[in-house]
């Protein structure tokens, strides 16, 4: 999130689409009704009416997998009716910008595409810059090249019957929506957009919040309170551990992780970004400090200047590989791992194309899991179908601590780091999972000092000292996070000031690239110094009227709960709207200038001042991207149909699907497959969480959510001859699951470029161990496909079909 | 009238102090405050308190847990909480039943090749076992350089996912640990 769960309580208008706020961030919610309270309108863009929807002043159904269409009907009906909010969008995105005359679109491509790469050389994309290497401006937007032109352009295609013909949202209902959330480019009002995995779970995932972004963007609704993008996260630390980095393609503090041309130190910070603009901040500009300060906090003293701070050690990636989710299964199916180590995870019930996660199990020599129960994947062995006397795979299942039995901390949605404190003695013989990793370092690291082994050195001189008596201290781990000063300095080059060696660096400001400072992640730099743990803070004191609490815990960066605040305010540095002003440029007594309210994005002062810098301190350039030339299918985000659709042509363009996806090879091509004829798509329900492991083994859940179900119209199941609470089989080509149907007047059939569309949803909380015939995961239907960028599968969009059983059919386990 | 939030209400129920009346609050308090304290009275009279977060979606709910001579015996809501105030859905109201359900695991499990049931182990001979594995795989597939000679330094016959729900140092640790082994194939639940 830029923003903070609280924050949403003081928005004027709350756009939903991707998520369901109500029944899976519930407690939340109550901040989306205290909005509505006060006046805030409520949008609910949905392929079903949920029970989000049910609390909304406006829903609009759409079709799975079509949200590009809807936003960018919403741009041109914002571009269309000048409601930008024009002095935000001329000075603090790039909409003057000019772009350079090798760009262009045809037909549903960018320029610059290569089809037997499936991707793009995007140079061609180039701002075109004046002599200084700046981008050159039009602030009156005119010039034909400008991003703000090229943008009417490229939306010119989206108007209302082109929209609707996508997604099937009536013609109406996108007026009512454009219209509401449009209201929010006046200066004084502010909208947020809200999603989830609805979003990302897409072959397009991030360029639908990029069109997202660009709305926000325009409507000046960024860095305001109530206003931003929020991504709301699904699991308790699922935004702390991406953050730590337990991805493939970066480092912790989210470095790009190390490629194989990035031979040395001074090589890899070659790439560091750059900018001549002296208004930029750039603020990426510091990551050579960052990854010289994580070098020194993984090897410590052994990371010297003659080994270039030990970078060699580090694991590097080939230039182009991707190791993520899908391709790591890839490798496991073609028995290229010999070993696994699963922490806290079911991927038996969690992949996409989940038989295929199962058979590649089965593919591997050991097992490492840790976990509070047995699951689907520590079990697979023994799972349906599977003769176990088959299956070489050993299986090490360690018992892990719940999360009372042990402490440490954890960061929220709003990137908030809280402390839990522990409560009791791990339950029998289990053990908290950091203190698992420990053991395991320990006896690895014995065994390479016993016998020696391949590139010992790494495992041998890792820095490691963070346990007492053998327990682990997370504490000192949390301290190791921060950052220590590894030498006296007798004079900071950032405040001048003396700091002793071994004490804690009071924020990220003060890293440094030449080995004298150390952090595990720079992220979380400020949160453990030597005035004490601040994730454990419990001052609800708040006088800012914004919800910010800023004593309560503790957030990164460097204690900021509202980030790119900088946009916030005019270039004058007066809140755009004083009621909830989230900082401003006050002047003191002494006559000087200085920032009040929110922790601003640097001390600078506001652009319009002497000295000032541009607000999007992350961005090169300065400014907000409404023209995005980094992402890989194109500067602007463009409807592409999921890689299963219903109908056999896109109506934007010739390009049926994002052009830019890896394709793997066991798919099997089902568009308008008669066999296949309905969309499918996925999601959770309140009483169970993510594939149920954590909830499929509680009474009370169980009681209320006790087996697998699948929603469908009354239209549906008419043409269908299925009745509500009969049995019913869901088929895709990878698979088949046995359900309960919900005739429902939830989903309701769509009219999609001429043809009547029906829509099915599923829970994938399900497994077949646990509870006894409660039936099997969705994912045994979902697709091996992902986003272009971030490679998340699709499971929010896919076709199957769903057919009555007999009535006497016992319930039985899907495969 | 004064408008009694949940916040109130508990910190009001759960105390002892006389003299609220039902002018101040604007109604009659004493039934209330009478079951409130049989409750504590049977329930956690003398137990200690420990704050904690909820293990489910990112809200952030916070959670009180009380325990007696150690023991896990109650969870409720942290009032104090600015996102949570005090409250729980479904799932973070189940931690008790999940924290001590009986199906937990309490002892290291092993499954043999070919094996078709579970054995019980201890966790020094689990933890040596899996040390031998681990060094094995890595010393087989380890790679110095890539297939064009350039040095890579990686370990590519090991994979490893997990955890969005452990804590970030846990996680911390988790990956300095996995990229000391050399490996690469590193990945958790963001990506799904």
């Amino acid at each position: 999130m830029t923003n903070n769960w609280r924050d949403i309580g003081v928005s004027d208008c709350v756009f939903i689409c991707g998520s369901n706020t109500a029944e899976n961030h519930p407690i939340a919610f109550k901040w989306i009704l205290r909005a509505k309270d006060k006046g805030a309108k409520i949008i609910s863009v949905d392929p079903r009416f949920t029970r989000t929807s049910a609390r909304a002043d406006i829903f609009a159904p759409m079709r799975a997998g079509t949200d590009i269409a809807f936003l960018s009907g919403m741009i041109k009906y914002i571009l269309d009716n000048d409601i930008i909010q024009k002095d935000y969008v001329v000075n603090y995105t790039n909409a003057a910008f000019i772009v350079g005359p090798k760009y262009d679109f045809k037909d549903g491509l960018f320029s610059g595409y290569n089809p037997d790469k499936r991707s793009y050389d995007k140079s061609l994309w180039a701002f075109e810059k004046d002599d200084k290497g700046i981008p050159k401006k039009d602030p009156t937007l005119q010039n034909e090249r400008c991003v703000y032109q090229l943008l009417k352009k490229h939306y010119s295609r989206y108007d209302l019957d082109a929209v609707s013909s996508v997604t099937g949202t009536p013609k109406e209902d996108l007026v009512r929506v454009y219209e509401a959330y449009g209201a929010t480019g006046k200066p004084d009002k502010v909208g947020t957009m809200l999603y989830a995995m609805g979003w990302t779970q897409h072959t397009v995932g991030t360029q639908n919040i990029r069109a997202a972004s660009m709305i926000q963007l325009l409507l000046g609704n960024v860095g305001l309170a109530g206003g931003g993008v929020n991504a709301l996260r699904g699991e308790s630390n699922v935004q702390g551990i991406t953050d730590q980095a337990l991805l493939y393609h970066i480092i912790p503090g989210y470095i790009p992780n190390l490629r194989a041309s990035d031979e040395t130190v001074a090589k890899y910070n070659e790439k560091t970004p750059k900018t001549t603009d002296p208004m930029s901040v750039n603020w990426w500009g510091n990551r050579p400090k960052y990854l010289a300060s994580f070098l020194k906090s993984m090897y410590g003293d052994s990371a010297v200047k003659d080994n270039d701070l030990a970078y060699g050690w580090l694991p590097k990636l080939d230039d182009t590989q991707n190791a993520s989710w899908m391709f790591m299964f890839d490798e496991m199916l073609k028995g290229n791992f010999s070993g696994f180590i699963c922490l806290g995870m079911n991927p038996a019930c969690s992949s996409p194309n989940a038989n295929k996660a199962r058979e590649s199990l089965a593919r591997l020599d050991w097992i490492v899991a840790m976990d509070l129960f047995e699951s689907e994947t520590t079990n697979f062995w023994m799972g349906p179908g599977i003769d176990a006397t088959k299956v070489k795979t050993e299986v090490f299942l360690l018992p892990a601590a719940s999360h009372i039995e042990k402490e440490g901390s954890l960061s929220d949605s709003g990137r908030m780091a809280q402390w839990r404190n522990k409560a009791t003695e791990p339950l029998g013989e289990s053990k908290a999972d950091g203190q698992i990793v420990h053991e395991l370092y320990m006896k690895v690291k014995a065994l390479y000092v016993k016998e020696g082994g391949k590139f010992p050195d790494p495992i041998l001189k890792l820095k490691w000292d963070y346990a007492k008596d053998g327990k682990m201290d997370f504490h000192a781990a949390a301290k190791e996070i921060n950052g220590y000063f590894l030498e006296d300095i007798t004079e900071h080059p950032v405040d001048k000031k003396a700091y002793k060696k071994g004490t804690l660096v009071p924020s990220f400001v003060y890293l440094l690239a030449d080995g004298r400072t150390s952090c595990g992640n720079w992220l979380y730099s400020g949160s453990y110094t030597e005035a004490g743990n601040m994730m454990a803070r419990r001052d609800r004191s708040d006088t800012t009227g914004i919800n910010l609490f800023p004593k309560w815990a503790w957030c990164w960066p460097v204690n900021r709960r509202v980030l790119y605040n900088r946009a916030s305010v005019d270039l004058k540095g007066n809140p755009w709207d004083p009621k909830r002003a989230v900082i401003k440029w006050e002047i003191g007594a002494d006559g000087k200038g200085k920032w009040v309210g929110d922790v601003p994005d640097g001390p600078a002062p506001p652009m319009g001042l002497e000295g000032g810098k541009l607000p999007f301190i992350m961005k090169p350039d300065g400014v907000g991207s409404l023209f995005g030339p980094g992402l890989a299918e194109g500067p602007f985000p463009e409807h592409y149909e999921p890689l299963e659709c219903p109908i056999d042509k896109n109506p934007m363009s010739s390009q049926r699907i994002n052009p830019t996806v890896a394709l793997f090879q066991e798919y099997v091509h089902t568009t308008c497959d008669p066999r296949y004829p309905f969309v499918a798509t996925t999601y959770r329900v309140t009483e169970h969480w993510q594939t149920g492991l954590m909830t499929r083994y509680q009474s009370s859940l169980i009681e209320t959510e006790p087996q697998m179900f699948v929603e469908l119209s009354e239209e549906l199941a008419a043409l269908r001859g299925i009745r509500n609470g009969g049995r019913v089989r869901v088929s895709s080509p990878r698979g088949q699951v046995e359900a309960v149907a919900v005739v429902t007047k939830r989903f309701k059939p769509l009219r999609v470029a001429g043809q009547t569309i029906h829509q099915i949803g599923l829970p994938w909380c399900y497994g077949w161990l646990v509870p006894k015939d409660g039936g099997e995961s969705a994912n045994l239907l979902t697709p091996t496909i992902g986003d272009a960028n971030t490679v998340i599968p699709e499971y929010k969009a896919f076709l199957a079909n769903i057919e009555k059983l007999p009535e006497e059919t016992p319930a039985r386990k899907g495969r | 009238m004064k408008v009694l939030t949940r916040r109130d209400f508990l910190k009001i129920s759960g105390s002892t102090a006389a003299g609220l009346t039902v002018s101040q609050l604007g109604f009659d308090l004493t039934p209330v405050k009478a079951y409130a304290a049989e409750l504590t009275d049977f329930r956690i009279k003398d137990a200690k308190e420990t704050t904690t977060v909820c293990p489910y979606c990112s809200v952030g709910c916070g959670q009180i847990v009380h325990t007696v001579k150690g023991k896990f015996v109650n969870i409720e809501g942290d009032p104090d909480q600015p996102t949570s105030e005090g409250t729980f859905c479904a799932k973070g109201a189940s931690v008790f039943e999940l924290v001590t359900n009986p199906n937990r695991l309490t002892k290291v499990m092993y499954r043999a090749p070919y094996g078709t049931k579970w054995q019980v182990k201890s966790w020094d001979w689990a933890l040596n076992e899996i040390a031998k594995r681990i060094k094995k795989s890595r010393d087989t597939s380890f790679a110095e350089h890539n297939a064009k000679g350039q040095v890579v330094n990686r370990c590519s016959g090991i994979a490893a996912i997990g955890s969005a729900h452990i804590n970030n140092e846990e996680g911390w640790l988790y990956q300095k640990f996995l990229r000391s082994l050399g490996l690469v194939y590193i990945e958790h639940e963001a990506r799904l």
